[in-house]
């Protein structure tokens, strides 16, 4: 016969969580890869926010005596061509990073949601037109969308991040057009309906606020993406313009031809894409089993 | 099922269609043109021969001509004069497309061969200390831009190898190619298989719930009988659209990766074309890409039928 320690299953799930810092505990002890992903993204925000204060040097100033300085106790991280200070030049491009990954993220995260939520409460030929634009958007590669988009738009900061929402409402629109659906056919609504609630005031106040979950999933995960694809033009050239450091495009500088004369131009930033995306996917990993527990990886 | 065919083609026509205008209006939204980029370098204009330059192009044109005559000359099969070359584009694409389907095909035979079993073995043991390390390895898989791991894997060769693997337009034999193609296939390769690594694995932990998979243990089936032949049979389904939504999406990393190692294929071209606005090469080259997504869209749903006799066509 088994016997049930309910006071372990309790804690388990989470019942004795009484204050802010005992949900923190139970979060990094329930996931701990999450928790991981969670702290790389706190240095990751703190960098940026705080680059002036961090960095050393100036990410933009040239120093002709320093030109492809290798790693020192001056230049931790060595120098570029241009004698420019990498480690200050990584810590400020955490700011591109930051913006163009949120930015991008949280645009494509509005658009898809007002699109998806249009389409899946009115239905009939809105709903239809929406679908089509939707499969047109979606019949395109993320990053090949993103570069047409970039490239016709013109280099900014802004513009990147337009580039790089705009393939990412089809995703978004879908899950939010799908779960509308179903919330549609709720008995809450009915009721909410049968009280004499307007359709408006219906879509806004009880099927909105029950698609949040799919989305922050869904927004985590985005997150990783738009990092990856603003480092990917960066690096063909059609990013975010000079004198911005963005990480992406300190690749391009030093691509092939210091593989074998300065390493360190090559290596530094792709850690920081590497790890900050990392840390995407392991909170989006511990967000998605924690508010979606049907679907697992 | 006959009128299911038809409504799904029209449907991929119309996505097609719609395409078309998206991206020709995209490209020809902002002011400036390929003239413009060759009189900005010139530094002095003169109005009356960039006219002519625009005029010989047909960028005078408006844009709905340039539009009904692009779409004219692509149903007789002629696909325009890329601006930069002057050469005819289709001449210009297709000899560029047998390296990237080569470097495609590649990539996603190393995404299936690694991510499948992986995939399989990370799931059957699921919480073992092995099944964590092929998680966190699959997750920087998706955490890596592929030009960075294009230009490690450059590094490795130079410095340990002292050999850098650059495409050659005439290599030797059939497996010298597949050889020196097989390392940015690689470089691309890694996150796609991943993605096939963490959809087998959360798949196969699916399929390995369910009650039949109960009932083949309790009469007694083998662990290997049960995980291979009952649970990956099905487990596999999911897993074969991700590979072909891969197929058709690998192109994204195949730009970068071809940027890298300098490989001559249609991907890099793409990007090229872009810098310079020549029009003709990418609204082309785009519509191509599109025409690969959906048709292996399409190819995957069949599949599906085909592997899955509960899937049925819907009306």
């Amino acid at each position: 016969m088994a016997v049930i320690d309910h006071k372990a299953e309790l804690s388990r799930a989470g019942a004795n969580v009484r204050s802010r810092a005992g949900a923190v505990i139970f979060f990094a002890r329930r996931y701990p890869l999450g928790a991981i992903g969670a702290l790389i993204m706190l240095a990751f925000v703190t960098t940026a926010v705080f680059a002036d204060v961090i960095a050393t040097f100036d990410p933009l100033t040239t120093n002709a005596r320093a030109s492809l300085a290798p790693p020192s106790d001056t230049h931790p991280l060595g120098a570029d061509f241009m004698g420019r200070d990498m480690l200050a030049r990584i810590i400020y491009g955490a700011r591109i990073s930051l913006a163009v990954g949120v930015g991008a993220t949280l645009l494509g995260c509005l658009i898809g949601t007002a699109v998806g939520l249009m389409s899946g409460f009115f239905g009939g030929w809105v709903d239809l037109i929406v679908q089509r634009l939707m499969d047109i958007m979606q019949a395109l590669p993320l990053l090949v969308m993103a570069l047409v988009m970039a490239a016709s738009l013109g280099p900014s900061l802004g513009n990147t991040i337009i580039a790089i929402a705009i393939p990412l409402v089809p995703n978004v629109a879908r899950i939010i057009r799908s779960n509308t659906l179903a919330l549609r056919e709720m008995p809450f609504v009915e009721a909410a309906r049968a009280v004499g609630m307007s359709e408006t005031r219906i879509a806004f106040t009880h099927v909105l606020p029950n698609t949040m979950a799919p989305l922050i999933v869904l927004a985590t995960a985005q997150l990783g993406a738009a990092i990856l694809v603003e480092s990917a033009l960066a690096f063909l050239g059609l990013g975010v313009p000079e004198p911005h450091p963005s990480w992406g495009r300190m690749l391009s500088e030093s691509a092939a031809e210091y593989v074998r004369t300065a390493p360190w131009l090559v290596i530094f930033p792709g850690v920081a894409i590497s790890a900050v995306v990392f840390g995407t996917n392991l909170l989006g990993d511990a967000v998605r089993d924690m508010l979606d527990p049907r679907q697992r990886f | 099922m006959g009128a299911y065919l038809i409504r799904r083609l029209l449907l991929m026509a119309l996505t097609l269609f719609g395409m078309s205008v998206l991206i020709f209006v995209m490209l020809r939204l902002v002011p400036g043109n390929i003239t413009d980029i060759i009189f900005d370098s010139a530094g002095f204009v003169n109005p009356a021969k960039k006219a002519a330059i625009e005029r010989q192009l047909g960028l005078d044109q408006p844009i709905v001509t340039q539009y009904v005559s692009w779409i004219a000359g692509l149903a007789r099969g002629d696909l325009g004069y890329a601006f930069v070359s002057e050469k005819p584009a289709l001449d210009e694409i297709l000899p560029r497309v047998p390296v990237t389907a080569k470097l495609a095909v590649l990539a996603l035979l190393f995404s299936v061969l690694f991510g499948v079993p992986l995939g399989v073995i990370s799931a059957v043991r699921q919480n073992t200390a092995l099944d964590y390390a092929l998680r966190v390895v699959s997750l920087s898989g998706l955490s890596l831009p592929s030009f960075w791991l294009g230009l490690l894997i450059l590094m490795a060769c130079v410095n340990w190898f002292g050999w850098i693997p650059i495409y050659r337009s005439t290599p030797g034999s059939f497996w010298s190619e597949v050889a020196l193609l097989s390392i940015p296939a690689a470089a691309v390769g890694f996150r796609s298989s991943a993605l096939v690594m963490r959809l087998t694995r959360s798949s196969m932990l699916e399929v390995l719930r369910q009650d039949y998979i109960r009932t083949a243990r309790a009469k007694g089936a083998s662990e290997p009988t049960v995980n291979y032949d009952h649970a990956l049979r099905n487990a596999v389904l999911p897993v074969v659209t991700i590979i072909g939504i891969e197929a058709a999406f690998l192109i994204g990393g195949l730009i970068v990766t071809e940027t890298v190692f300098n490989i001559p294929g249609v991907a890099r071209f793409l990007v090229e074309a872009i810098r310079w606005r020549d029009y003709p090469i990418v609204q082309n080259l785009v519509m191509f890409i599109a025409v690969v997504v959906v048709v292996v869209n399409f190819i995957v749903d069949m599949t599906y039928v085909v592997l899955d006799p509960r899937i049925k066509f819907e009306e």
